[in-house]
């Protein structure tokens, strides 16, 4: 009898589990009370622990959003640094609740992985970086051809290199690693003459080098990588949130929206403005996605616009210093357009 | 027969669950039908998840193009070959790691542990802090100890050191010539079989000759005048059908000759030289395992300390030797795995690439799985094999 008694046990508590897993992940983060984030490991302007331990740049920055969208609280986020080869699973097992680590969409993995793209929160490419006081005279990812390239493990970036230098006809051999930092040290060393991934990567990884002005970027760009945050799929409540909390801060930086004149703003007539901030008689765009009506309000008190993201992470105000390029919004030239709350 | 008379003559002992047979048959299907319930319920459950989740799932993707290249390649392999290719690829180099780590750390091993029992001082005194030290650090810090403090300080391309024969030491790796025979180099490879076959040849008929007469014949030097001999002989015949590539500088690196990269060399010097410090402790163990009296009765017949060794002490010594001794080639095979940190493409490294351009989390650890413990049941077989002609056999 002690035997069933532990069996019927033992099933019943599975049954909770499934049940658990089976809730919606809206429902399981406000009741956990916080928003588990995969980051990276640490890549200046996406997602790198400061020295007080804070993690700054767009990627986490995103989740401060979401938090800000969700609970009214941008600090409500706990996050979990992955390898590219470990981001995935994580994902997918319910270990992180959104994947916002510079990771690039494509159709494999929006199909076979699983997984849901919310958006493009930087569109990058593929870049290449040398050390110019070892290798004068190299000035073209084209001469590249029998040197050792650093690169690492499992991401796109590992599959570009070897379609670039196939297409070319050139020879190279290929050095990865699994973590960034394994990469970073061997190229730093100088293990490999070239370091290949993301340019805007190229750009914060050269800062952390030992000698960064003997590093240049060579001009290739080979290929196109929109980089932007990820969620489950089949959880639509929980990525329609994520993607229009992404619209919000782009629809925000369009209509003049900041963190210092959120306030002021609420009281605007333009409808537009009422719309997106909740203040509309009657809106109820936020209470429709599951959130509150004031939940953009609350995502530019947290992190500001998309426009002051990028300038704090990436651009003027950080050491990285990239320009908004294609970056910008449709309005001014580029291609970050957000579709309107109505 | 006995047993079951009392059985039945006792028909009303009690119920038939209180039968010790019927309990123990009872019980024993139990477990067994719960066992394939729970493996039923953990593949279900695995199924209905990825499903539930959207994941591909099935071996399919191994068919597929793998799209990445692959540092250190045994066999033909590009990008445009398919993902069970690239796994192909990673399981021989941890075939290749794994058994020329097992023989160095079997022949460092000997030597320290015998050099831990030597009467000189000092060798002894060498021998034990080498046991002492590199079996206390765990086996990553040994490979990040070869990788980022031997290797990498080594100067860049351009500034290699030259050594002997063409050779070239630099910081992606150790450079040699690389031989390439031309025709009639045949010769030279029948010449070796041949060289082999009378050196065995001559080592039975010494052996008869010892056993009929007592009298010695050098086999060892025989044996290596004909290995040595015969084919350089043939090469000289043949008219020297051999040239050289040599490792030249190109814009980037050293090309042409053979290269070890930095990745194998130190995975396998860290493997080696970690778990040689273990095999030394079982070498001692089983020498010391061999009874004194063995050692002074042979010395009383007259033999010097060497013969002692290699006749009596040793092959008494290797029956308690090997069982442990497997146990490390394991150990060393699995630890191969620690290669992934140094950027080596061994099968975990290139698996976990596989699985993350897939996706396919469950197959590709699954596989990996399925490869290590092949691997392990392989090696383990055969030194069972080993063990069983080492044996004391009883007349």
């Amino acid at each position: 009898m002690k035997h069933i008694a532990l069996g019927m046990l033992g099933a019943a508590a599975l049954g909770l589990m499934a049940s658990a897993a089976s809730a919606g992940t809206l429902d399981t983060v406000k009741q956990k009370g916080f928003i588990q984030c995969g980051v990276s490991t640490g890549l200046a302007g996406f997602s790198a622990p400061d020295d007080k331990g804070d993690w700054k740049g767009i990627d986490a920055d995103f989740c401060r959003a979401v938090a800000a969208a969700v609970f009214g609280d941008g600090s409500k986020v706990k996050f979990t640094p992955l390898s590219a080869k470990e981001r995935f699973t994580a994902l997918q097992s319910g270990e992180i609740d959104i994947l916002s680590r510079n990771t690039t969409w494509t159709s494999n993995r929006d199909s076979a992985l699983g997984l849901d793209f919310v958006g493009v929160t930087y569109y990058d490419g593929q870049g290449f970086m040398i050390n110019a006081k070892k290798l004068p005279g190299v000035n073209s990812a084209l001469q590249l051809s029998g040197a050792a390239v650093c690169v690492q493990s499992g991401t796109t970036t590992e599959l570009n290199l070897a379609d670039y230098f196939k297409k070319n006809k050139m020879e190279y051999n290929p050095v990865v690693f699994e973590k960034l930092e394994e990469v970073n040290a061997a190229y730093d060393s100088g293990r490999c003459d070239a370091y290949t991934t993301d340019q805007s990567g190229l750009y914060g990884i050269r800062l952390t080098l030992s000698s960064p002005a003997d590093h240049v970027v060579l001009p290739e760009i080979i290929s196109k990588e929109p980089l932007g945050p990820a969620v489950r799929q089949g959880d639509d409540q929980w990525a329609h949130i994520a993607r229009w909390t992404y619209f919000a801060l782009l629809n925000a930086e369009e209509a003049g929206i900041t963190q210092a004149n959120v306030e002021e703003m609420k009281s605007s007539t333009d409808p537009n403005i009422q719309r997106l901030l909740g203040t509309e008689p009657d809106g109820k765009y936020g209470a429709d996605l599951g959130l509150s009506n004031d939940w953009v309000v609350n995502i530019i008190k947290a992190v500001g616009n998309y426009g002051e993201m990028f300038e704090r992470n990436v651009g003027s105000g950080s050491p990285l210093k990239i320009a908004r390029g294609i970056n910008a919004l449709w309005t001014k030239g580029g291609l970050q357009y957000g579709p309107p709350v109505r | 027969m006995a047993s079951q008379e009392i059985l039945r003559q006792e028909p009303g002992r009690g119920s038939f669950i209180n039968d010790p047979k019927i309990r123990a048959l009872f019980f024993q299907t139990l477990v067994v039908i719960l066992l394939f319930v729970s493996i039923w319920w953990i593949v279900n459950n695995v199924i209905e998840n990825l499903q539930r989740l959207h994941i591909a799932s099935g071996f399919q993707f191994l068919r597929n193009r793998a799209g990445f290249d692959i540092s250190d390649t045994p066999i033909a392999y590009t990008s445009d070959a398919t993902y069970g290719r690239a796994l192909i690829v990673g399981l021989l180099n941890t075939i290749i790691v794994a058994a020329a780590g097992i023989v160095l750390a079997t022949i460092v091993g000997f030597i320290i542990g015998i050099g831990r029992l030597s009467q000189n001082w000092l060798i002894r005194k060498i021998c034990t802090v080498y046991v002492e030290i590199f079996r206390n650090i765990p086996p990553l810090l040994v490979i990040f100890f070869w990788y980022s403090g031997v290797l990498a300080v080594l100067p860049p391309p351009r500034e290699s050191y030259h050594l002997p024969f063409g050779s070239f030491l630099n910081q992606r790796g150790f450079y040699f010539p690389r031989g390439i025979w031309g025709d009639g180099s045949w010769l030279v490879l029948v010449a070796f079989v041949v060289a082999l076959a009378m050196a065995w040849f001559v080592a039975h008929r010494a052996r008869q000759r010892q056993m009929a007469t007592g009298q010695q014949f050098p086999v060892f030097w025989t044996s290596v005048a004909l290995i040595v001999g015969l084919p350089v002989l043939a090469f000289l015949l043949a008219g020297m059908p051999l040239t050289f590539d040599f490792p030249k500088q190109s814009t980037f690196n050293l090309t042409g000759g053979f290269q070890i990269k930095p990745e194998f060399l130190s995975l396998l010097l860290a493997l080696s030289f970690y778990t040689a410090a273990f095999i030394a402790e079982i070498v001692r163990a089983g020498i010391k395992g061999v009874s004194k009296g063995q050692s002074e009765a042979a010395a009383a017949l007259g033999l010097r300390s060497g013969p002692i060794l290699r006749l009596v002490v040793i092959p008494q010594a290797m029956r308690i030797v090997i069982p442990p001794l497997t146990s490390q080639y394991l150990n060393l095979t699995k630890n191969s795995s620690l290669a992934i940190a140094i950027g080596y493409p061994d099968l975990t490294a290139t698996a976990g690439t596989v699985l993350n351009q897939t996706g396919q989390a469950v197959e590709g650890v699954f596989l990996m799985m399925i490869a290590y413990l092949v691997l392990s049941l392989v090696t383990s077989a055969v030194m069972n094999v080993v063990n069983a002609r080492m044996a004391l056999v009883e007349r």
